[in-house]
């Protein structure tokens, strides 16, 4: 829906803290000491906490009993398989997908999918998604008043290569607006979807830019309290990656937890 | 981030394990309820594991509730299962379904009122005398890391009753993991992400749930 036919009954991006229980009018100072708090009490961890109260959304969205340890089984062992019946190398290339070239800086990133063990996770699928060059999503939730692009939706995917590695041509993204709290910016960032070679890897994750400034003030970022874990989302310049008069580029490897399988001599031919 | 050669042979080596990358919410903006073609990570079928109008076809459904026990309009679930002889699937295809081949994976967003609907056959058992189950992975706004869980089928009770996993849970966190089969066929499971009527989640060996286990 266009902005200039606006039904006074859909969410927009002016009421939709009312839509959104969770969004407030939190001060970023007070959003700051909260996670300041946690941080301190917290120390070594590798993944984000689900229970992070700075970010007001996940406050009725997290489980509060404990995770139930549990070892995998049978089809959790696998992951699905994907091909290229599933994925044309076109999907790669965000900056095709219309009439024209999209507006923005025009990046590469490159890396590749490894397990605990440094295998390559092979002929796995790969899915991006991402706000365009003026902080936009092409998505009916997202009323920020900034531009549309009508040569990019800001969604990609691709199959791994035998090495585990991946690339996408996009734009940079900008950072966006959000409700969690007055003036709320996420740091840049794309989207990132994941598959293993077991689907206990499954992930779901966001790659940020070096030297972003709104880090320190993104409680999603925060939620993962260890400054060396922060880093791992954080891609990293790359001039090898950067092509004469046509783009630069980032590097960001991805590294999955586990496998659970138990591997045998030749196995990681097969997938 | 980059792993460099050093880690690499380390890891390698067996000397010291690449620690995972870690996960971010979904988000809100990773696609529409229904009838888009591939916007963002939903996709045409991405639910119907079979076609609907199969006669052994099984709808499973269910709602997603947050910790006030209301239904949560933006979460998005995938299913991960054996074949209806309890074989492990590795067929590609399932971003662009033939309509034939079974590829045991599939995706779901919910719908305003948070409810979920896949079209799939009930797995039968990997192993002779073991429960059939369902995988199912959480991803929701709001939501800081995906959750994993397992849809029981609940007909064969023998098989339930050895279950290690079931086994290992008292009788009210047991039953959140065994759907209940309705009259048609179907298999009803609902997802509670906090409260009284908690969904167990699982957490497997490798990933780390800070402050959590
Ligand atoms: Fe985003």
């Amino acid at each position: 829906m266009s902005q200039d036919q606006h039904d006074p009954a859909e969410e927009s991006f002016s009421n939709s803290h009312v839509l959104d229980p969770a969004a407030t009018q939190d001060s970023q100072e007070t959003i700051n000491a909260e996670m300041q708090d946690i941080h301190d009490a917290a120390s070594g961890e590798t993944q984000p906490r689900v229970n992070f109260p700075p970010y007001r959304s996940s406050l009725y969205r997290h489980p509060t009993k404990s995770m139930h340890h549990a070892d995998p089984e049978t089809i959790e062992l696998w992951s699905p398989a994907f091909g290229n019946r599933d994925v044309h190398t076109l999907e790669s290339d965000l900056t095709i997908q219309g009439q024209g070239e999209p507006l923005g800086e025009r990046i590469v990133v490159r890396g590749k999918i490894l397990d605990g063990d440094g295998r390559p996770v092979r002929n796995q699928l790969v899915e991006i998604w991402q706000a365009n060059a003026s902080g936009r999503y092409v998505h009916k939730r997202d009323q920020h008043p900034a531009p549309l692009d009508p040569n990019f939706t800001g969604v990609g995917r691709t199959i791994t290569g035998d090495d585990g590695s991946y690339e996408f041509t996009t734009i940079k993204p900008a950072p966006y607006p959000w409700k969690n709290h007055h003036n709320a910016w996420r740091p840049a960032h794309i989207h990132f979807s994941l598959f293993g070679t077991d689907f206990t890897q499954r992930m779901i994750t966001q790659m940020y830019f070096p030297g972003d400034p709104l880090f320190s003030l993104d409680p999603i970022y925060q939620s993962i309290t260890d400054q060396k874990a922060r880093d791992r989302l954080v891609a990293t310049y790359d001039h090898n990656v950067s092509t004469h008069e046509w783009n630069t580029g980032y590097y960001w490897d991805i590294v999955l937890s586990g496998s659970n399988r138990t591997w045998m001599e030749g196995d990681t031919d097969a997938h | 981030m980059r792993i460099d050669q050093n880690q690499l042979d380390a890891a390698r080596s067996g000397d010291e394990r690449l620690v995972p990358t870690p996960g971010q919410t979904i988000g809100p903006f990773f696609g529409y309820a229904d009838g888009y073609d591939q916007v963002h990570l939903p996709f045409r079928d991405g639910n119907h594991l079979v076609n609907p109008a199969r006669p052994d076809a099984v709808r499973l459904t269910g709602t997603v509730y947050d910790g006030n026990g209301d239904p949560i309009p933006d979460a998005m679930l995938e299913i991960w299962q054996a074949d209806a002889e309890g074989q492990i699937p590795q067929e590609t295809g399932s971003l662009v379904r033939d309509g034939w081949t079974f590829t045991g994976w599939g995706r779901a967003t919910v719908d305003n009122v948070g409810t979920y609907t896949f079209s799939t056959v009930n797995p039968g058992p990997t192993e002779e005398g073991k429960a059939p189950f369902i995988h199912l992975v959480v991803f929701a706004r709001g939501l800081l890391n995906k959750l994993h869980t397992r849809i029981y089928l609940p007909e064969d009770t023998a098989a339930l009753e050895k279950d290690a996993l079931l086994s290992s849970l008292d009788a009210d966190r047991r039953s959140t993991l065994i759907a209940e089969r309705r009259a048609d066929g179907s298999l009803l499971f609902d997802v509670h992400l906090q409260g009284e009527k908690e969904t167990v989640f699982l957490q497997f060996p490798g990933i780390e749930y800070p402050d959590h286990a």
